[in-house]
């Protein structure tokens, strides 16, 4: 298990999370837990995946998160899920 | 499980905040590097650097991206170079060759900075020692990235007041040799009292005689992410609910500079050696301790109450970084360079913050009169003075204090000197006119104090 945090935050539109899905998907990346609020049209989104059968690299997967996000108009993130645990749990 | 506020919290500290990890320094001992040859020596010390570190930038750069949180820089500290030259150098140019190599090894492996162009003279000076700080000037005019410092001071030793004279000439004669770039030289040379083996942060990072063959030291930061908790806090909230807040967050960051340490060390297959609790500011709005201080209840940092209130923040700094980390060192407390905090130059340009005032604030925190822009035309001999006192201070308090004052050649009270980058730029702020010649040319040692003797 690499457990890794994706978190989306920007404009709700129609179909983020079909386009965050379906990248992690074509990239065999599968999501473990998904939480989601929109508060004033302001979409926060977070998922927890795991990236151990990923097919491309880790930087190439956030590079096209990135871009996902872009194309989007959101700021999409990729980090690995120790900073927020050693951060937040004792 | 993580919830969506706790992962949103840590990302505002980074994108918001200023939230990063300040330096990730990987000390190196170059004690085998010495032989009777200073080309032999010199080529054995750019092989171990090399040998050592040539993936210590691109292993920063990667943990950086994987957790998304970033490592500004990348730096490497050294044994001090008069021990390491003693057995070859015979002139200050020999030391000068040191230099060189040691800039061209950083540049090579593509490090920020390089420590440990350094001798530590608390007691006395050797041949060597002395050769190694007279080339001084020389070396920072002929080097990028070296930095230098000389401790001159230990509570078990007293202050070696000779040294003292002479580091009074040194940053003069460096200020001079670099003046056509605002007498740079002098931000990359630090005088300390009680100088730690383990600091990973410049100018005053080197790898002390007691260490390791290598070790990964990490110095994290985060000014920014305490002010805006505590402006965020209710008008009038006590002290008790004020200490405990930034203890907490405290906490919180050095957690990442844990995580940060302890991945660097693996990847690196060199052990982890501490965690350095300061709070660094950058010359970057709001990343600055001085508006911690203001929201602390401040009008400007220097009004009465400043001391006070550092104090308070430099102990609850290192109560939350504590328990964060497994093993604590290096200077650890709350940075209070003037040229590196736009709240600190805002202050000095109000006149609210002095030279004394700041020198009380050494009393208090890490780490003493640090990045202060003083006229060019000040007498060796003051600055001599000002580095008695900061060393003084940090005898008999039992702490490490540091003079890093920047004599500005052609410059007076008034106008500004601009360094660029993370050293920012600084106004020039007055000196006490008073001689004290006769004082610092006496000559010989100040005594360690007397509750130095434990034993």
């Amino acid at each position: 298990m690499n457990r890794t945090v994706i978190t989306v935050i920007g404009k709700d539109t129609v179909g983020i999370i079909a386009a965050v899905c379906s990248y992690l998907a074509d990239n065999n990346v599968n999501i473990l837990d998904i939480t989601q609020t929109t508060i004033r049209e302001y979409f926060n989104m977070m998922m927890i995946v795991d990236i151990n059968n990923c097919n491309v690299p880790f930087s190439e997967l956030r590079d096209g998160l990135t871009a996902v996000g872009n194309s989007l108009g959101l700021e999409i993130k990729c980090q690995k899920e120790e900073i927020f645990n050693q951060m937040h749990r004792i | 499980m993580l919830n969506l506020s706790e992962v949103l919290e840590t990302n505002k500290m980074i994108d918001q905040e200023h939230l990063d990890v300040r330096t990730i320094t990987m000390g190196i001992s170059l004690l085998d590097c010495s032989t009777e040859s200073v080309l032999q020596t010199c080529q054995n010390i750019y092989d171990k650097i090399v040998r050592y570190a040539s993936n210590l930038v691109r292993t920063g750069e990667a943990i950086s991206q994987e957790y998304g949180i970033p490592i500004v820089n990348k730096r490497i500290s050294i044994t001090p170079a008069a021990i390491v030259g003693a057995s070859c150098c015979k002139t200050t140019h020999d030391f000068v060759k040191i230099a060189r190599t040691l800039d061209r090894a950083a540049h090579d492996v593509g490090v920020n900075f390089i420590g440990g162009y350094s001798a530590t003279v608390q007691k006395g000076m050797t041949r060597a020692d002395e050769l190694l700080i007279r080339s001084i000037p020389e070396a920072m005019k002929r080097t990028e990235l070296v930095c230098s410092s000389v401790n001159v001071g230990s509570t078990k030793t007293g202050i070696n007041m000779d040294a003292v004279r002479l580091m009074g000439d040194v940053v003069k004669e460096t200020a001079e040799a670099t003046k056509d770039s605002g007498s740079l030289g002098c931000a990359k040379l630090v005088v300390f009292c009680n100088a730690p083996d383990d600091n990973p942060f410049m100018a005053g990072a080197f790898h002390g005689v007691s260490e390791a063959e290598a070790i990964i030291n990490v110095g994290v930061s985060g000014p920014g992410v305490v002010k805006h908790v505590l402006e965020n806090l209710p008008e009038g909230t006590n002290f008790e609910v004020l200490c405990e807040t930034i203890k907490k967050t405290a906490f919180k960051i050095t957690r990442v500079g844990q995580l940060v340490a302890q991945e660097a060390s693996r990847r690196l297959g060199v052990p982890f050696g501490i965690i350095d609790l300061s709070l660094a500011p950058t010359p970057a709005i709001g990343d600055s301790v001085a508006d911690i201080l203001q929201a602390i209840g401040l009008e400007r940092t220097g009004a009465p109450g400043t001391t006070a209130a550092l104090a308070l923040l430099n102990d609850q700094v290192k109560k939350g970084g504590v328990m964060a980390s497994s093993y604590v060192g290096g200077l650890s407390g709350a940075f209070i360079p003037v040229s590196e905090d736009q709240g600190m130059i805002d202050a000095v340009n109000a006149g609210a913050l002095t030279i004394e005032k700041l020198e009380a604030m050494t009393c208090v925190c890490s780490v003493g009169l640090d990045m202060i822009a003083i006229p060019g035309d000040t007498p060796a001999t003051t600055i001599a003075g000002i580095i008695a006192d900061e060393a003084a201070i940090g005898m008999v308090n039992q702490k490490t204090t540091a003079v890093r004052v920047i004599p500005v050649i052609g410059k007076g009270v008034g106008e500004v000197v601009e360094f660029g980058g993370l050293l920012g730029h600084a106004p020039i702020m007055p000196v006490n006119p008073f001689a004290c010649d006769t004082f610092v040319n006496r000559g010989g040692r100040i005594p360690a104090p007397i509750h130095s003797f434990k034993n």
